[in-house]
C-alpha cells in the first residue's frame, strides 16, 4: 500500500467500512461480515485517482460520451473522481446545469463526478457566471476551458471573485491570436506537412498574463495541460515569488512530440498540440520538480467520424482516462523519473488538494472517503480502444503496449471498476 | 506507381520520391512532348481508363493541364468541380471517396484546400489518386514540371542555384520544389518576407535570403510565386506596393544579376506585384515552356501510375531483342 | 537473362540476309521510288538503317527514315504495367508511300497491329510492308512478314535475341534461355 499523503509506502492490510477506510496495519484480523481480496505481491492500493480535467460532453454531446460512460471509463483508468469540464451545449454555466452534472454522476455509480462551471456567461469571455451559486450548487472550479479568457480584466474579476469561494479558476492558457488557425506544433514538421502552426507563444504569452494576474489579486490560477518549456519557466518564477499558481500537464504531453502528427493522424490533433523533444523533456522534468503539480488527462471524446477527415477540419482532443495509468508508469516510472509513490502523489494526493474536493479525498488515512485503486504496475497490456469503457476511441496510444493494469476501483466502499476481465 | 518500376499506387508528394523516380518522370515526360507536336495529339495507352478530376478548389490551368493529358492519353475523364457537387452540401470527403469507388473508377486527381487531403484519399479507395495540390502541403507535378523545364534549359538540375521567392509559407509549389530541387542535387534558396517564410525551413538544407538583391546575386534560377492578394488583408505584409517595391522581381533588379537568371513562375501571375510584365515576357522567361512542360509531365505520371500488375510485370521484363 | 546463347546467325549471316531483303523490297516495290523505312524501337531502328545502306549502294538513293516506338499503342498496358522507357518516334511524310516497317523479331503480332495503328495516326500511306530479321512463329494476329531474313525454330524457355553493334556491341541472332527468377 502506497499512500504518500501519509508517507506510507508497507506491506499491510485496508480495512474499509461504512464506506470509508476504518484502518490499515499489518494483518488486520478482517470483521466476519467483510469480504476479503488478496492481491498478489506486486499489487499497490493507492489512494483513488483525481483527475481534474475531463470533458464528459453531456449535455448536447452524448454521441461522443456521456456522464455515465465518462464516469464508467474514469474508473475503469483507476479514477475514483472526475472534475467534469463545463463546455457542454449547453455550457454548465447555472446552478441547475451544475446539479444536473452531479445527479447524472451519482446516477452513473461509478467515478465520482465534480462539475466544473463556466467562468463566464456561455463561456462567451464577458460577463462572470454566479459563482456563488455554483460553487452551491457544487461547482469545484471554474473554467471557460476550450478557449481562453481572452479579457485581462474578466481574467482579474475571476481571480478577485473566486477567492471569497475557495475554488481555483481554471485557465486555458492560449492567445487566440497567435494560435490562429493553427492545427498543430509550429515547427518543421508543420511546415512540411503544410499545416499551420501554433507557436509556443501561443501559450506561453498567456501563462504569463495569468501568473502576473494572479500575482495581483492573490487568487488561486491553475493552468491547464501545460505543454511548453516557457511556460513550465513562467509557473516555476511564479511559484518562487509566491504566486497561488498551480498546474497540471497531460500523459499525452508528457509523451508525444509534434512528430507524431506526421501522416496527418487526426487522433494526435490536441490542443494545446503536442510540442517538440525539448518541451517533452521539460514538462517532465517540471513534474519531477513539483514545478507542475499533477497529471490531468484533458479527455476529450470524439466520435469517430469526427476524427475520419481532413487534418484540418478535425476536432482538437484525445481520450485519456483509461490510458493515463499505463502511460505515465512508463514514461514517468519505467526511466526512473518518479518511483511509484511519486507518481500516486500526482495522480492522487496533489489533485485532490487543487480544487475544494470533500475532506479526506486523496488519502487513505483513517475516516477518509473510502476511495481506492488498486492497481498491478507491472503487468503490462496491449492498448484496445474497442474495449474502451468510453464511448470514444480517439487515442494515440492504440495499439501501445503500456505496463500497470487497474484490478479494482473503489469508491465510497463499493468496487465500482474490476479489472481481471480485462485481463 | 505502378509496382513494375517500384512507385507505389498514388502520387501525393515528391518528399517520398527518390531521385532516381523523379528522374525516371522526368525522362518518360520526353516521348510525350513529342506526342503533343503530332498533327494526331492523342495516344491509345490509356485506352478505357476513367479518370476523375476532383477538383475541390478553383483552378483553370492544372485542371486544363490534367485534361488534356488525360484526352491525349485517350482516358475517359469526368470533372467535378465542388461548386456543382454534393460536396458543399455536407458530403464528406470519405462519402465522396466511397461513391467514386463504387463507380470503379481507375484514377483520381484530386485538388482540395486542406493539406493531407489527397493521402486521405489515397488511403481509402484502390484506385491511383494524384494530388494536383493540397493545402500547403504539395503539388508535385508542378515541380515536376518545373525540374523539366530547368533542365530542358540548363542541360542539368544539380548544382544548379534554385531561389523560390515570395509567399513561401503558404506554398504548396514551394515545398513540393523545395524536395524535388534537393534530391536531384540543386542547391536551394526562399526569399521573402520573414512573414511568409515558414519556420523550420532552413532544417530542410534551404538557405533564406532576407533581401531579394542577394537572392539575384546568387541565383542561376528564379521560381517566382503568386502573390494571394489575401495575404495582405491577414497582415502578411502592409501592401501590394510595397511587396512589389521589395519583394517584386523587376528588370532593373535582374539587370544587377552577375550571370542570365532563368525565371519560373508557376501561375497565374500577378504582374506588377511579384512580377514586371517585362520580366514575365521578357527572354529568359520560360513560363510558356512550363506551361508546354506541364502536359507532358502529367501524361508521364498518369502513364507511369496506370495499371499494372507486379508478377506480370516481371515476365515482362524479359525479352530483349523479342518485345512482340 | 542469361549472357551466354547459342549462334542462329553470325554477322555474315545477318548481313546477308539484309543484302537479300534489300532486293527483295526493291523488287517488290519496282525500284526506291516512295519507299519510306520505319523501324520500330529499338533495334528495328538500327537494322532499318542497315537496310537503308544497302539499297543506297544499290539505287544510289538515300530513303527517308523513321523511327517509331510503338510503347504508348500497346494493348497490354493494364495486364503487364508501364514501361519506363520510352524511345523517340520520328515519322517522316508518309502519305502515299510506300512504308517497310523494319522490326527485329515477329512473333505474336502484336507489336505489328500496335505499330500500324500508331503509323495510322501519323497519315495514309499507299502501302505499308512489314520486315522481319526474324520470324520465330506463334502468331497471334492475323499478320504475317513480307521479308524475312531467317525463320528460326524456338523451343518452349527460349527466346530469341537481335544483337546489333549500336546497343550490344556486335551483329548477331541469338538463342537464349529465359532465366526463372
Amino acid at each position: 500500500m502506497i499512500d504518500p499523503s501519509q508517507g506510507l509506502d508497507d506491506r499491510v492490510d485496508l480495512l474499509i467500512a461504512d464506506g470509508r477506510i476504518a484502518r490499515w496495519g499489518r494483518d488486520l484480523q478482517a470483521p466476519e461480515s467483510a469480504e476479503t481480496v488478496d492481491l498478489a505481491p506486486d499489487c499497490v492500493i493507492s489512494p483513488g485517482f483525481v483527475d481534474l480535467h475531463a470533458h464528459l460532453r453531456e449535455p448536447g454531446g452524448e454521441h461522443k460520451e456521456t456522464i455515465a460512460s465518462g464516469a464508467r471509463a474514469a474508473a475503469a483508468g483507476g479514477f475514483t473522481s472526475v472534475c467534469a469540464m463545463p463546455n457542454t451545449d449547453p455550457p454548465i454555466d447555472d446552478p441547475a446545469a451544475v446539479g444536473f452534472v452531479r445527479a447524472e454522476g451519482m446516477r452513473a455509480g461509478a467515478a465520482r463526478v465534480y462539475p466544473v462551471a463556466a467562468a463566464t456567461v456561455g463561456s462567451q469571455g464577458t460577463q462572470m457566471t454566479e459563482i456563488g451559486e455554483l460553487v452551491q450548487a457544487g461547482a469545484v472550479a471554474v473554467t471557460d476551458d476550450g478557449r481562453p479568457i481572452a479579457s485581462s480584466k474578466i481574467m482579474r474579476r475571476l481571480l478577485e471573485y473566486t477567492q471569497t469561494f475557495g475554488i481555483p479558476v481554471l485557465s486555458h492558457a492560449e492567445e487566440l491570436a497567435l494560435s490562429g488557425n493553427g492545427v498543430m506544433n509550429e515547427g518543421l514538421i508543420s511546415t512540411t506537412l503544410g499545416l499551420q502552426g501554433i507557436p509556443n507563444a501561443a501559450e506561453d504569452v498567456m501563462v504569463a498574463r495569468d501568473v502576473i494576474l494572479a500575482g495581483l489579486t492573490a487568487g488561486h490560477v491553475h493552468i491547464c495541460h501545460v505543454s511548453t518549456q516557457g511556460a513550465v519557466e513562467l509557473i516555476r518564477a511564479a511559484k518562487a515569488r509566491g504566486v497561488n499558481v498551480t498546474a497540471e500537464v497531460t500523459p499525452h504531453h508528457l509523451t508525444l512530440t509534434d512528430e507524431a502528427v506526421q501522416g496527418y493522424r487526426t487522433e494526435c490533433k490536441v490542443n494545446p498540440p503536442l510540442r517538440s523533444r525539448a518541451d517533452v523533456e521539460a514538462v517532465r522534468a517540471a513534474l519531477v520538480e513539483g514545478v507542475i503539480d499533477c497529471v490531468a488527462t484533458d479527455h476529450a471524446p470524439h466520435h469517430y467520424e469526427e476524427k475520419e477527415r481532413e487534418f484540418d477540419d478535425a476536432p482538437f482532443g484525445v481520450v485519456g482516462l483509461e490510458t493515463a495509468l499505463g502511460v505515465s508508469l512508463k514514461v514517468l516510472v519505467e526511466p526512473g523519473l518518479l518511483d511509484l509513490a511519486g507518481l500516486i502523489d500526482r495522480l492522487a494526493c496533489r489533485p485532490a488538494r487543487i480544487v475544494p474536493l470533500p475532506e479526506g479525498t486523496g488519502t487513505l488515512a483513517a475516516g477518509a472517503p473510502g476511495d481506492v485503486t488498486v492497481f498491478d504496475p507491472t503487468k503490462r497490456t496491449r492498448v484496445r480502444p474497442e474495449r474502451f469503457h468510453s464511448r470514444s476511441r480517439n487515442t494515440p496510444f492504440a495499439g501501445w503496449e503500456l505496463p500497470g493494469v487497474v484490478l479494482l476501483t473503489i469508491v465510497g466502499g463499493r468496487v465500482v471498476h474490476r479489472g481481471e476481465a480485462q485481463g | 506507381m505502378s509496382a513494375a518500376i517500384g512507385f507505389g499506387k498514388d502520387l501525393i508528394g515528391l518528399e517520398h520520391l527518390t531521385a532516381e523516380q523523379i528522374r525516371t518522370i522526368l525522362d518518360v515526360a520526353e516521348p510525350f512532348k513529342e506526342v503533343s507536336e503530332r498533327a494526331i495529339k492523342k495516344v491509345p495507352a490509356l485506352r478505357g481508363k476513367t479518370i476523375v478530376n476532383l477538383f475541390f478548389e478553383p483552378s483553370t490551368r492544372t485542371r486544363v493541364s490534367f485534361e488534356f493529358a488525360e484526352k491525349r492519353l485517350s482516358a475517359d475523364t469526368v470533372n467535378i468541380a465542388a461548386m456543382g457537387s454534393s460536396v458543399v452540401k455536407g458530403e464528406t470527403l470519405v462519402d465522396t471517396a466511397r461513391n467514386l469507388e463504387a463507380m470503379r473508377i481507375d484514377m483520381v486527381v484530386i485538388r482540395h484546400s486542406s493539406s493531407g487531403a489527397a493521402r486521405f484519399l489515397a488511403e481509402r479507395i484502390p484506385s491511383n489518386v494524384i494530388n494536383a495540390g493540397d493545402g500547403q502541403h504539395e503539388h508535385p507535378t508542378q515541380a515536376l514540371l518545373d525540374l523539366l523545364t530547368v533542365r530542358d534549359r540548363l542541360g542539368r538540375i544539380e548544382g544548379v542555384r534554385v531561389c523560390i521567392a515570395g509567399d513561401i509559407l503558404h506554398s504548396r509549389v514551394a515545398r513540393s520544389n523545395i524536395w524535388g530541387l534537393l534530391k536531384l542535387g540543386a542547391e536551394v534558396a526562399v526569399c521573402g518576407p520573414p512573414t511568409l517564410v515558414p519556420p523550420g525551413i532552413h532544417e530542410l538544407g534551404v538557405c533564406v535570403f532576407r533581401r531579394l538583391e542577394e537572392a539575384i546575386e546568387w541565383a542561376d534560377v528564379l521560381n517566382v510565386l503568386r502573390l494571394q492578394l489575401e495575404r495582405m488583408e491577414a497582415g502578411y505584409i502592409p501592401s501590394l506596393r510595397e511587396y512589389n517595391r521589395h519583394f517584386g522581381i523587376t528588370s532593373a533588379r535582374l539587370g544587377r544579376a552577375p550571370r542570365d537568371i532563368l525565371i519560373l513562375h508557376p501561375g497565374p501571375m500577378n504582374r506588377g506585384v511579384e512580377i514586371d510584365s517585362d520580366v514575365a515576357d521578357g527572354p529568359h522567361s520560360v513560363i510558356l515552356h512550363q506551361v508546354t512542360n506541364g502536359v507532358a509531365v502529367r501524361m508521364a505520371v498518369l502513364y507511369l501510375l496506370a495499371g499494372g500488375a507486379p508478377e506480370r510485370a516481371e515476365a515482362a521484363k524479359r525479352g530483349t531483342g523479342d518485345e512482340s | 537473362m542469361a549472357e551466354e546463347g547459342r549462334l542462329v546467325m553470325d554477322e555474315r549471316a545477318v548481313r546477308r540476309a539484309i543484302e537479300r531483303m534489300a532486293r527483295e523490297i526493291l523488287d517488290r516495290n519496282g525500284g526506291a521510288e516512295d519507299l519510306v523505312l520505319i523501324g520500330i524501337q529499338r533495334r528495328g531502328v538500327e537494322l532499318a538503317s542497315l537496310l537503308a545502306a544497302e539499297i543506297q549502294k544499290a539505287e544510289g538513293v538515300e530513303l527517308p527514315r523513321g523511327s517509331l516506338d510503338i510503347t504508348l499503342y500497346r494493348d497490354d498496358l493494364s495486364t503487364i504495367g508501364p514501361r519506363p522507357v520510352i524511345g523517340e518516334t520520328h515519322i517522316p511524310d508518309i502519305d502515299g508511300r510506300n512504308v517497310v516497317i523494319v522490326d527485329d523479331v515477329c512473333y505474336t503480332g502484336r507489336t505489328v497491329r500496335a505499330a500500324l495503328d500508331e503509323l495510322s495516326d501519323f497519315g495514309r500511306p499507299a502501302r505499308i510492308y512489314l520486315c522481319a530479321l526474324v520470324d520465330r512463329g506463334g502468331r497471334e494476329l492475323p499478320i504475317q512478314p513480307d521479308f524475312v531474313g531467317r525463320h528460326v525454330q524456338v523451343g518452349p524457355g527460349e527466346t530469341v535475341a537481335v544483337l546489333v553493334p549500336e546497343i550490344d556491341g556486335r551483329l548477331a541472332v541469338e538463342l537464349r534461355k529465359v532465366k526463372r527468377e
